[in-house]
């Protein structure tokens, strides 16, 4: 017998697998008693809640009156593809999505960068650790900070401005409607830059030196090293950043309840907002069930073109 | 293989734990109640110890949120079996949509002749729906129009406008006289712009609905109200920050001195009295809320709007009668005369009390003086989306979006809309 059956096949010559099977019943009963508690906690908080939302969305279903729902099918889900706010809204969560998450993505790789010199860079394990402040608080404390930064009596980017003579008098920052999108956009960039430096920084300490040290004995500037060995080998570690930003990105709710309560005249009603206000508000479960579900369908799409255009190439 | 059993049947019995209740002879009631405007939390912690004091058994337990986060929290908890909270405090604006969707109980029968003479007949309007009572009332408040003396003084002013008209024109002398935008108002997209709003298209001789319940409020009138609310932002006369202001926020502009002229609940005025919470503090005063002139020459004298909220018991509670004493005794008169500070009394026998109008020597005779022109906003179950809808009308108009026209003419119809979806 060769070296090679030993693994699976014992002196007697029946597979080990047979042999073991009798310890295993009782390990999978054992497992399965484990698993059990879990699996409860999973189906009733994940499970049944998903297919829950699934049928009310099938349904004309209002919170104070659940019992006298009709059957209405598709209707809601085709009522918001034709619905111009449902679009409007689209758009602007679109629009906050690529803007942050655009943001983050380069200034998150600038920093990583910068802190990847090292021992060129004064003060480099300070930066290492003070960049992470911004992640780890919480996102409702950091959409209050914002929103005291912003105030338009008391607000310390007024006072600053005030102060460098920049401004005439105070301004109301959050009280324009795009204004407000924009600032919206710098607090939640402030809050996630950390993450995307993590997860760069992370891919960036695998990357070989002497791919770098080579292309200099060649003579390519910093510029072309960066373009040409830096970013494509990057590319796996910015298509995760791009997706799990973006999906979040997408699903904003926090910074807006806190800062801007989806105003002012609607600028800041992203998508979230608005299934919210559909469901606790407008107490509408079943629009608001139907939203979610079309919500999700534009993040699956957005994740799936990053995929394709990011994962295409040689992977 | 025992010890197998051993590790399985711990670990379901760790799953299950939680849910072993030990025992307890104890009733616990878990009230609802709101951190803003009215008794403080320490108030109602101080009643609430009072209450298990002379109630051994009972447990109190008080969960505080913002009036913002009230709503949404009775939504989402109250349709739970049983329901996480067994006394809520609810808005004038949510009865009928409460009581709509069988959320709180019926305590008509519950309730004491003395209460029922006691209690001020507009509080009872407030918690009852279709001759149904539902809750007792408990703060009953209104909007006031507050003014800074000083500053009024230093512009050559002693005494406070009858018009808004009139205040319109004090209010370029007094811009001209240092201080940048005379008033601060809450017109941001949240419920709190809906009384400003009430309060003058009211004192503009409009109304919010009409005799058959049908939007009335995009008539020449709310037009016109409307129409004044934007030219006084354009004019630099309303601090543009007030698009973005809730009550709290208007608070804090007047109580810093940056503002001649406010409106704002009966809370306002101690606190912005207070040294310690305010810098204008001694030089706060309250009048009678203006009117446009021609409402005036009509012989409408004053306009504000009712904003009252009522403790009620959820319809699911299992401690009902429990919870009715806790309700009674919170909202029982003597227990309203001692905690005045910041809300007057829903008792009208109350302010016979020579006690209440000695601690409260200002607010008491206001709130008599102002009662009598008090207007509600409507009281039907779809209330709650008719006001968001409104809520982006009148923000539409003040960024000049749409013309006050047009923004009032859309929520009209999209009203219509949601009103025939509750028939």
């Amino acid at each position: 017998m060769s070296a090679n059956q030993g693994l699976s096949q014992n002196i007697k010559g029946e597979s080990p697998r047979k042999r073991v099977s009798g310890l295993e019943a009782s390990e999978r009963r054992l497992a399965f008693f484990l698993i059990v508690p879990a699996l409860i906690l999973t189906v009733g908080l994940i499970f049944v809640p998903l297919v829950t939302t699934i049928v009310y969305s099938f349904y004309d279903a209002n919170l104070a009156r659940l019992n006298r729902a009709n059957f209405v099918g598709l209707e809601h889900y085709v009522d918001f593809l034709g619905n111009n706010a449902f679009w409007a809204s689209i758009g602007r969560t679109s629009y906050f999505t690529f803007v942050s998450v655009g943001i983050e993505l380069i200034l998150g790789i600038a920093i990583a960068l910068l802190i990847e010199q090292k021992r060129k860079l004064f003060g480099w394990r300070f930066l290492r650790v003070a960049i992470l402040i911004p992640w780890a608080v919480p996102t409702i404390v950091t959409g209050a900070m914002w929103r005291w930064i912003y105030a338009a009596d008391y607000g310390a980017l007024n006072g600053l401005l005030f102060q460098f003579g920049l401004i005439e008098r105070y301004i109301p920052w959050l009280a324009d409607s795009t204004r407000a999108m924009n600032l919206v956009i710098i607090a939640d960039v402030w809050h996630s830059v950390p993450f995307v430096v993590l997860l760069i920084s992370a891919a960036l300490a695998t990357l070989p030196s002497d791919l770098y040290e080579a292309s200099s004995i060649d003579g390519a500037s910093a510029w072309q090293q960066f373009t040409r060995i830096t970013v494509p080998l990057l590319r796996p570690a910015i298509l995760v950043v791009l997706v799990i930003r973006s999906v979040e990105a997408f699903r904003v709710f926090d910074l807006i309840y806190i800062m801007t309560r989806g105003g002012p005249v609607n600028g800041t009603m992203v998508i979230s907002y608005l299934t919210y206000q559909k469901t606790f508000s407008d107490l509408k479960v079943g629009e608001g069930s139907a939203l979610s579900f079309l919500v999700s369908a534009f993040t699956l799409v957005l994740a799936w073109v990053y995929v394709r255009l990011l994962y295409s190439k040689n992977d | 293989m025992k010890l197998r059993l051993i590790i399985a049947l711990a670990s379901i019995l760790m799953l299950f734990s939680g849910a072993v209740v030990s025992a307890q002879d104890d009733v616990v009631l878990n009230v609802l109640a709101m951190d803003q405007a009215g008794m403080t939390p320490e108030d109602l912690a101080e009643i609430a110890a009072r209450f298990e004091e002379a109630n051994p058994g009972v447990q109190v337990e008080l969960q505080f949120v913002l009036y913002d986060g009230l709503y949404d929290t009775i939504v989402t908890s109250v349709s739970s079996n049983p329901p996480a909270f067994d006394i809520i405090l609810v808005d004038d604006i949510w009865y009928a949509a409460f009581a709509d969707a069988g959320w709180v109980l019926d305590i008509s029968e519950r309730i004491t002749p003395e209460m029922r003479a006691g209690i001020f007949e507009a509080a009872w309007d407030i918690t009852t729906v279709n001759d149904v009572v539902y809750g007792l009332p408990y703060l009953l408040d209104q909007k006031y129009f507050f003014y800074n003396t000083e500053i009024l003084a230093a512009a050559g002013f002693d005494a406070p406008p009858r018009t808004w008209e009139e205040l319109a024109d004090m209010a370029r002398v007094i811009k001209a006289n240092g201080v940048e935008y005379p008033m601060i108002w809450s017109w941001a997209q949240v419920e709190a712009v809906v009384p400003d709003f009430v309060t003058l298209l009211y004192g503009n001789g409009g109304r919010f609905l009409d005799e058959n319940n049908q939007p009335a409020f995009n008539d020449a009138a709310g037009v016109a109200t409307l129409q004044w609310m934007v030219d006084m932002i354009n004019e630099g006369l309303v601090n543009p920050a007030s698009i973005t202001s809730a009550e709290e926020d208007v608070r804090n502009v007047f109580s810093a001195g940056n503002a001649a002229f406010a409106t704002n609940w009966l809370y306002m005025y101690n606190l912005a009295q207070d040294p310690a919470e305010s810098q204008v503090a001694g030089n706060v005063a309250m009048s009678l809320m203006p009117v446009f002139a021609s409402a005036l020459d009509a012989g409408t004298e004053s306009s504000t709007n009712n904003g009252s909220m009522g403790f009620a018991v959820t319809a699911g509670s299992l401690s009902q009668d429990a919870a009715w004493g806790f309700l009674s005794f919170l909202t029982s008169e003597e227990i309203q005369i001692e905690f005045s500070a910041l809300q007057l009394p829903t008792w009208a026998t109350a302010f016979a009390n020579p006690a209440l109008v000695e601690a409260n020597p200002v607010t008491v005779p206001m709130f008599a003086e102002q009662f009598p022109y008090s207007n509600v906003r409507p009281k039907v179950p779809y209330y709650p989306e008719a006001s968001r809808i409104l809520q982006l009308a009148i923000q539409e108009a003040l960024t000049g979006a749409k013309t006050p026209q047009q923004a009032l003419d859309d929520a009209a119809a999209q009203i219509i809309e949601v009103a025939q979806d509750y028939e």
